[in-house]
């Protein structure tokens, strides 16, 4: 016990030393994420993200220099996202919170935010309502109905009258459902059909086969990234529905890099909404793709935009106020922020301080042998559908 | 010599348990220590005195009676969305919370009881593994009432005792959890060195022996886990107050597992194997995550093999070994 005392008594000391050089034209940055465990690779890219623009930027901020002290939530840990959060307030004396890669963590962590009046920029945590846990919170990612309704009111004005919706039966899935059958039945068309599929399912035929027997136009799928969209092409094929026939809508985890790379040729045709990919068409975009790739040997995706916005908003916010770095002046700062990202024109609402940005419809295609994401559709400055439906 | 004593008259033997020793003083007057050394370090104890009390919960059923579980969260996450719900719904005084926890995962404790008592080792295993997953889903599919993925959103804890409130230091919250620690602490060792704790051991060297000299297995193991379900319920309480937050991870197999790595570091069967488990693990996690957030479970991993590998039957059980060789030579 005693011994353990020392070295607890050491570990203290050394981090007293570690933590007093806080000098003047400094500020800190409190980044949280699932550096470690399943969601590890998401906190990759997004850490990759932050470390980009800072790169790009030489290390400075609104002409300050930062720092920045990562925190490992190990996952799913609200009361351990929210200890962190606390510790990186009192202890490490933080001007600023960032990250989120997972909603309960930010849902957690919004409470410290709003209780020390510190501005937190959420990253990625994508449901609805996690902006209004606290007034100084933006977010610089996306928000799920954001895609997903917009998506749903595309398909119908796209010519589609009957759609049968497929979602795995898990928060963002349900969240996917609600959104797109809202969307997609606001504009006319008919959902004739829905099932919500276990979150550990291995093989979709049978319920792609009950698709199909109800003959939909248009089936929307809501399934999480990884394996399971493989597994979803797979029976696709063997039940002999064809995308190019009837329509297979998505979130954009169903068509990103690594989900065409284990479909093949079978997801040619699928229609996602999204609101970046590497693909995107612009100079600005090609020039952080070509970036990201000679640092970190990989193409950036849609955790890594919201990273490398997020810290764009920081800069923003620290050159509008001034170098203050306090909750209010940064969030006042944040708000009607806009510019322009590699994903397209964003800006922070001023009234919700969640992301308006351009939400695309694509199409997988095949461009020069590559299976790709190819825009067929953009629906410019859309606004978080659940925050504006509360405030009717 | 009281050993010998103690083995002639087995009253005295169990009075000679009871007493106080110097070391367990001086352990419990270090645990306020943080307050005064590591201040900013407050928030992170009170989680470690919430471990520790849920280690010790499961200590009362793996290391006394031998009653193997890869559920226990099971009760820590029942406690946790019970204080959460109550506190959401309108009440949010902290004792009474932590009672109706209590009562909520005793209740669901007593009632699992039937079936734990019948099976042993890895029957248990598979059984307690189930219902903990079984519980996890039920609460991921019941999202009107416990937020599903989300979390439960909308608790607030009222001030302890109507005035102190829960700052964002983590004074209360350490001072709060720790005194709810050790009055917890104080009746399990009380229950433990009672003829009854005497007969938990019996059962778990033997359980169809016990019965034959009068000691009913299957009622005292009923008895044991309903105790601990309550106990886990109050650690899961208090988390849920004093972090104003509960989630599925809260009732999730990593917790069950995880704390049976805490107890088994520490020295399971040995009161305080689970707190110095839970102080050990939680402290190195909270460093090597600080130097190395991406590969930190690397050194955690070393740290677990190494004690394994030496130590056996924990740190407790190793430093105990050390204590009796050096009384000998």
């Amino acid at each position: 016990m005693k011994r353990l005392l020392l070295a607890g008594v050491c570990a203290f000391a050394a981090s007293l030393l570690a933590t007093s050089s806080h000098a003047q034209g400094t500020v800190k940055i409190g980044v949280i994420l699932p550096y470690s465990g399943q969601f590890a690779d998401a906190a990759t890219q997004m850490d990759d993200g932050i470390k980009l623009y800072l790169k790009q930027h030489g290390n400075k901020l609104g002409g300050k220099n930062v720092e920045l002290i990562r925190k490992d939530t190990g996952g799913i840990a609200p009361p351990v996202a929210k200890r962190l959060a606390q510790e990186l307030v009192t202890r490490d004396n933080v001007d600023i919170l960032a990250g989120f890669a997972l909603t309960p963590n930010a849902l957690a962590a919004a409470d410290v935010s709003a209780e020390a009046k510190k501005f937190m920029v959420d990253m990625n945590a994508a449901t609805a309502i996690v902006t209004t846990k606290s007034p100084y919170m933006a977010r610089t990612s996306l928000t799920v109905p954001q895609l997903i309704q917009t998506l749903g009111t595309w398909a119908e004005k796209h010519g589609l009258n009957k759609a049968y919706t497929m979602v795995t039966d898990y928060g963002p899935g349900i969240d996917a459902e609600g959104a797109f059958q809202k969307g997609f039945k606001e504009a006319g068309g008919d959902i004739v059909g829905s099932v919500r599929m276990a979150v550990q399912n291995p093989d979709f035929t049978a319920y792609v086969q009950r698709a199909k027997d109800l003959n939909p136009q248009g089936i929307f799928v809501m399934i999480p990234g990884g394996a399971q969209p493989g597994a979803f092409g797979k029976a696709l094929a063997e039940v002999g529905i064809n995308p190019k026939k009837t329509e297979v809508m998505g979130q954009l985890e169903i068509a990103d890099e690594h989900a065409l790379a284990s479909m093949g040729d079978i997801a040619l045709g699928i229609i996602t909404a999204g609101h970046y990919d590497y693909n995107h068409h612009s100079k600005l975009n090609e020039e952080f793709v070509k970036a990201y790739n000679e640092d970190f040997k990989r193409n950036p995706d849609f955790f890594s935009i919201g990273a490398y916005d997020g810290m764009h908003l920081i800069d923003i916010a620290l050159q509008k106020s001034g170098g203050k770095t306090d909750g209010e002046s940064l969030i006042a700062a944040a708000k009607g922020a806009s510019w322009e990202s590699p994903r397209g024109p964003i800006s922070i609402d001023p009234e919700t301080r969640d992301i308006i940005q351009t939400v695309y419809i694509r199409k997988v295609e095949k461009v020069g042998g590559k299976l790709v994401n190819v825009e067929i559709a953009s629906i410019p400055n859309v606004k978080d559908p659940v925050k504006a439906a509360m405030k009717k | 010599m009281a050993l010998t004593e103690g083995t002639a008259n087995p009253r005295l033997y169990l009075q000679a348990q009871t007493r106080w020793r110097p070391i367990e003083i001086a352990f419990w007057l270090a645990t306020l220590l943080p307050y005064a050394l590591f201040p900013d370090y407050l928030s992170l104890a009170s989680q470690i005195a919430i471990a520790g009390l849920f280690a010790l919960s499961l200590d009362l059923i793996l290391g006394y009676a031998g009653i193997v579980s890869l559920g226990h969260a099971a009760f820590f996450g029942i406690g946790a969305y019970t204080a959460g719900l109550v506190s959401k719904y309108g009440w949010g005084e902290p004792l009474t919370g932590l009672a109706i926890a209590a009562v909520a995962a005793g209740l669901i404790g007593y009632a699992t009881s039937f079936v734990i008592c019948r099976f042993r080792h890895l029957a248990l295993i598979m059984l307690t593994l189930g219902f903990g997953l079984l519980l996890e889903e039920l609460a991921n599919s019941a999202g009107w009432l416990t937020g599903g993925v989300d979390g439960l959103q909308g608790i607030h804890t009222w001030k302890l005792f109507g005035y102190l409130p829960f700052d964002l230091y983590g004074r209360t919250a350490y001072a709060y959890a720790l005194a709810v620690l050790f009055v917890l602490f104080v009746f399990a060792r009380r229950l433990i060195h009672s003829p009854f704790g005497l007969s938990l051991r019996g059962i778990r060297e033997n359980f169809v022996r016990m019965p034959a000299i009068g000691a009913p297995s299957r009622a005292h193991i009923r008895t044991i886990y309903t105790i601990a379900a309550a106990m886990a319920g109050i650690a899961g309480a208090l988390l849920a107050q004093t972090t104003e937050t509960v989630s599925l991870e809260s009732l999730g197999f990593e917790r069950s597992a995880e704390v049976v790595v805490m107890l088994v570091l520490g020295g399971a069967g040995r009161l305080y194997g689970g707190l110095v488990g839970v102080i050990v693990y939680m402290v190195a996690r909270d460093q090597f995550s600080g130097i190395e957030p991406q590969y930190w479970y690397f050194w955690i991993g070393v740290l677990l093999v190494g004690v394994v590998t030496f130590l056996p039957n924990g740190i407790l059980g190793g430093a105990a070994k050390l204590m009796s060789r050096r009384s000998r030579s």
